[in-house]
């Protein structure tokens, strides 16, 4: 597979050592790691669990944990008014924002290695704007996209075009993110852009040879090679849809142009009407606004559940997170 | 699809290769790529045209700023406690990528290039950290440090750097991989020890890695929203710029010319350490979904 390089290849063939010297590298490597699986005992596996066990629990900030049995699950998925918005919403940008920018990096990726010229000025070009931190950017595009007197809309004007309302009305709002997402494809772009060109030229030239056209060489040399990243660009932006925060809090507060998004007051959540309450922000709320930490754990524990799912069914499938397949 | 060309008929596939393109084709990829870079370019542009306007200007249709006004960048400075914000991201991204790479380089080497019983479980462990939501561990986190009197600071988010960061761990874990096991091996059979094949050996070789790594952790904690939203919104005098900004807007309307210099004094920094380290950096996200 063209996922290994090389030097990857020729690693490991050290002769087995004595059973002394692997104790002794054992110990090495441990203390090595000391500080990691520290790390990852208090903040991780401790905080998960803890998460499993508030989660059964009504916790504030004034009085202690009282054991409450299922009532947050109950409420979570029976009564609470929020949840079905902001899963709904959760779910459009899983299934409308992570499909947009990969298709957009891959087609982005395929021009830049076709290109022969100033390759890297591309390339650097077209990944700036992924650089530039998630607040200012939002800041931006609201800026950018305002209905009055953004620069699109008095583009759209000239050419006759009433725009909509963008971050101000709640139809277009999901949209307009996604177009900031396209924006800010750049790191996708990179990842595929490499993958491309990992492609042996040869075997295109063998299709041509052989009369394969465009699509088909896409179809049958091109895919197959860059699944391995498909599979993690899926895999990771799923992931990060399901956590949108930012971005979507940035512009409620932003294009409210009212509210704080800190501060304990979250007002401004959701705007357009609910229209960008996502399901992290619900979280948020509860867990740092109105301090209800056993709520907030029930809701961790549901999205903790979801992901655990999507990465035990995946996870085997994306080579650079496996252990063996690198090291062999 | 047929089977790979021989030796023989290599050289006739490269020849074809240089045969010079359709002009047509041509011009398309490029009209493609010059419509795709004014589309990248004319946010920024259009930013920072309106970070030099008068207020009022800016709340007209015009895009061309008239006259020039400088004075936004002096104002985000002297009406707001900027350059405190900036100290603060600043001090949480400098000290949170030196504690990553206290902690996260021997570790990543440990699992790379020494081989032990256990390394698997470790790493796995280690890419579930690093994938799942933040969010899932938040609340008892948040209590953790809430015990510690921490909470209003920036020093929830700083501190964990010094046992780990996991996706920093896997980013140096990938880049160690790519070195061949044969350079350490030759040291330690010249008697080095496994901190000694560190230190002289590897840590040179992996120079651009480490590199990347750093910057990647450094940009992330500047561009942190969540973090400080949950640990420091309640303490303005400890808010980073990029959650200062975020409210900022909020306080101040439609000041949108002010709001665009804050903007651009946010991504100068950002834009300045790409600048510098370019190439590290392009390898290093190449290298997340890619190689190993």
């Amino acid at each position: 597979m063209v996922t290994t390089t090389p030097a990857a290849r020729v690693r490991r063939r050290a002769p087995a050592p004595p059973s002394g010297t692997e104790r002794r590298r054992r110990l090495v490597a441990l203390a090595m790691l000391a500080p990691v699986l520290a790390g990852l005992a208090v903040f991780f596996v401790y905080p998960l669990l803890a998460s499993v066990v508030y989660s059964f629990t009504r916790y504030n900030q004034l009085q202690s944990p009282e054991f409450v049995g299922l009532l947050n699950y109950r409420f979570l998925f029976t009564k609470d008014p929020q949840i079905g918005v902001a899963a709904l919403n959760t779910l459009w940008f899983v299934v409308i924002l992570v499909p947009v920018r990969i298709v957009t990096a891959v087609a982005v990726a395929g021009l830049l290695s076709r290109a022969r010229s100033a390759a890297g000025f591309w390339r650097t070009l077209f990944y700036l704007p992924s650089l530039v931190p998630s607040v200012a950017s939002v800041v931006a595009f609201v800026f950018l996209f305002n209905p009055g007197t953004g620069p699109v809309n008095q583009l759209l004007r000239l050419i006759g075009i009433e725009g909509p309302l963008w971050f101000n009305d709640p139809s277009w709002s999901k949209i307009s993110l996604v177009v900031l997402g396209v924006w800010v494809m750049g790191d996708l772009m990179i990842i595929f852009l490499a993958a491309l060109l990992d492609v042996p030229k040869e075997l295109y030239e063998a299709a041509s040879l052989d009369g394969a056209g465009g699509p088909r060489q896409f179809r049958h040399i091109t895919l197959p090679t860059i699944s391995p990243v498909l599979g993690f660009a899926a895999v990771t932006g799923v992931i990060a849809a399901l956590q949108y925060f930012t971005e979507a809090a940035v512009a409620s507060a932003v294009a409210s142009g009212k509210a704080t998004v800190g501060g304990g007051t979250a007002a401004s959540l959701g705007y357009p009407g609910t229209s960008l309450l996502t399901y992290t922000e619900v979280l948020y709320v509860r867990g740092f606004a109105s301090f209800q930490f056993g709520y907030a754990s029930a809701m961790a524990v549901v999205l903790f559940v979801i992901t655990a799912v999507l990465l035990v069914l995946t996870i085997r499938r994306v080579s650079v997170f496996r252990a063996k397949g690198i090291s062999s | 699809m047929t089977a790979i060309a021989g030796p023989g008929e290599l050289r006739v596939t490269v020849q074809l290769s240089r045969k010079p393109r359709k002009p047509l084709l041509w011009i398309a990829e490029h009209a493609a790529l010059v419509t795709i870079a004014v589309l990248m370019v004319a946010p920024v542009v259009f930013v920072i045209l309106t970070s030099l306007m008068t207020s009022n200007q800016a709340l007209t249709a015009s895009v061309v700023p008239n006259p020039l006004d400088w004075s936004n960048y002096a104002r985000v400075f002297t009406e707001l406690p900027l350059a405190r914000w900036f100290g603060n991201s600043a001090l949480y991204a400098v000290l949170a990528t030196l504690f990553m790479l206290l902690s996260s380089v021997p570790a990543a080497y440990a699992l790379a290039q020494i081989e032990f019983r256990g390394a698997g479980l470790v790493f796995t462990t280690i890419v579930v950290a690093m994938l799942l939501p933040p969010q899932v561990t938040a609340v008892p986190q948040y209590l953790m440090w809430s015990h510690l009197g921490l909470t209003g600071s920036l020093w929830p988010l700083i501190l964990p750097n010094l046992l780990g960061d996991a996706f920093s761990v896997f980013l140096l874990r990938q880049f160690f991989l790519t070195i061949p096991a044969e350079y350490g091996d030759a040291a330690r059979v010249d008697g080095c020890g496994e901190w000694r094949v560190l230190w002289t050996v590897i840590v040179p070789m992996a120079r651009p890695g480490i590199a990347s790594a750093a910057i990647f952790l450094f940009f992330k904690s500047w561009n942190d929203f969540y973090g400080p939203l949950v640990y420091a919104s309640e303490n303005e005098a400890s808010w980073p710029v990029a959650y200062g900004l975020a409210t900022f807007r909020g306080q101040h309307g439609s000041d949108w010319s002010m709001t665009m210099a804050m903007t651009v004094v946010i991504m100068v920094p950002v834009v300045a350490v790409f600048f510098f380290a370019q190439k590290a950096f392009v390898e290093g996200i190449a290298l997340t979904g890619v190689k190993g």
